[in-house]
């Protein structure tokens, strides 16, 4: 299954062990591009790149432009920001029920 | 014995406080969906709790404190959340036992969905308005996966156009209100949070009196709070002992075949016994040993 994003969109907070994620849409073909800026990029920026890719693919989502500002979130906390930053990028405004 | 002395609110669009609130030894947790959310981040709590919960082993019961279905979030929060299978649906602002009965089917259809045990997922209500109250025997004993009802006291003394005191009068009959609802149901009595948490003797008072009452567990908002509410339910020395003696009395006299049992000069009779069995039963649920020795 392969979903569209209609807005740029994100989900998160800059508090302590959490991450905001904002998402946008990107030009057929261009793939998924993704930027981290994290205190601990250096141990954990390429799980933390993982862990998004991973969260993308399983959304269905090829195109995708990704900015991601960690605090030290767990994988299942940036899982979380970023299924709803997606979710609220491809919901028709007037279906959204948040 | 299902232990719910203490059962701690936790905010559930925060990640910090999500992932370490299992570190603090309260019985059950709370993860809350409704007054602790904001109406434009429902939607990133109810995903992130499901994240949390699916993903980190709590040691502690775990519950989750959904918006009522009335809302427009209730149902959406069932629909992911019981796909973790958390042990708890709390409901709020209760008020009759179609709204508890309402979320029972939908619990019903989502154990049969993701082939879980049938009644492996149960429920508690707040009863938290005048109208809610006058149904909390109704409420409690609605459906088979009902196991505690609590009241919600904020709410309770705003409806009854009062607020909160020291003394607690104006919760007074709702307490007891609910105690009894709950016990003729067969089910615990939690009571409500305090939210000073700077006021540590308020919370012990409170606390003491509840437990007096007969409350099973307290709902607590701040991890400092937990072990006041463990150290107040645990039975002190003096009553293990006393519950010790009371048995001892009570086989002397049946194996002497006597009706009449007496301890110290006072008749014992069978509720007293009763309360001995459950003191001690409880005393080895909390892992009391020989008692905790009072101040």
């Amino acid at each position: 299954m392969s979903a569209k994003l209609l807005r740029a969109a994100q989900a998160g907070t800059v508090e302590s062990n959490d991450i905001m994620i904002s998402v946008s849409p990107a030009e057929p073909g261009s793939g998924c591009s993704v930027t981290i800026v994290s205190p601990v990029l250096k141990q954990y920026g390429r799980q933390i790149k993982a862990a998004i890719e991973a969260g993308v693919k399983e959304k269905g989502i090829e195109d995708i432009i990704i900015h991601a500002n960690d605090k030290g979130a767990l994988d299942c906390t940036i899982k979380a920001r970023l299924n709803v930053a997606i979710l609220r990028a491809v919901t028709e405004e007037e279906v959204m029920t948040r | 014995m299902k232990l719910r002395r203490s059962m701690m609110f936790v905010p559930g669009n925060n990640p910090g406080m999500l992932q370490n609130a299992g570190i603090y030894g309260a019985d059950a947790l709370i993860f809350d969906l409704e007054d602790s959310v904001s109406i434009n981040e429902k939607d990133s709590a109810r995903e992130l709790v499901f994240q949390a919960i699916s993903n980190i082993k709590y040691p502690s019961e775990i519950a989750i404190r959904i918006n009522h279905i009335r809302t427009p979030f209730g149902r959406p929060d069932l629909a992911k959340i019981l796909a973790a299978k958390p042990n708890l649906i709390r409901l709020p602002m209760t008020e009759s036992a179609v709204e508890i009965q309402t979320v029972d089917a939908i619990i019903t259809e989502a154990e049969n969905r993701y082939k879980f045990a049938p009644g492996s997922i149960m429920m508690m209500a707040a009863v938290e308005t005048a109208k809610g109250l006058l149904k909390a025997y109704e409420i409690a004993s609605a459906s088979p996966r009902m196991v505690a009802l609590a009241i919600g006291g904020e709410d309770f003394v705003a409806d009854l156009h009062t607020s909160r005191s020291k003394h607690g009068r104006e919760l007074f009959v709702a307490r007891s209100e609910i105690l009894l609802a709950a016990r003729a149901a067969g089910i615990n009595a939690i009571d409500t949070v305090f939210s000073d948490v700077n006021d540590t003797e308020g919370f012990i008072n409170e606390a003491t009196a509840i437990k007096e009452m007969g409350f099973d567990g307290k709902s607590v908002v701040n991890p400092r709070q937990i072990q006041l509410v463990h150290d107040i339910f645990t039975p002190t020395a003096k009553e293990i002992d006393h519950a010790k003696k009371v048995l001892v009395a009570y086989e002397e006299a049946l194996a002497r075949k006597s009706g009449v049992i007496s301890l110290n000069g006072k008749m014992i009779d069978l509720p007293i016994v009763a309360r001995a069995e459950r003191t001690l039963a409880y005393a080895d649920a909390v892992g009391a040993g020989a008692g905790r020795v009072e101040a």
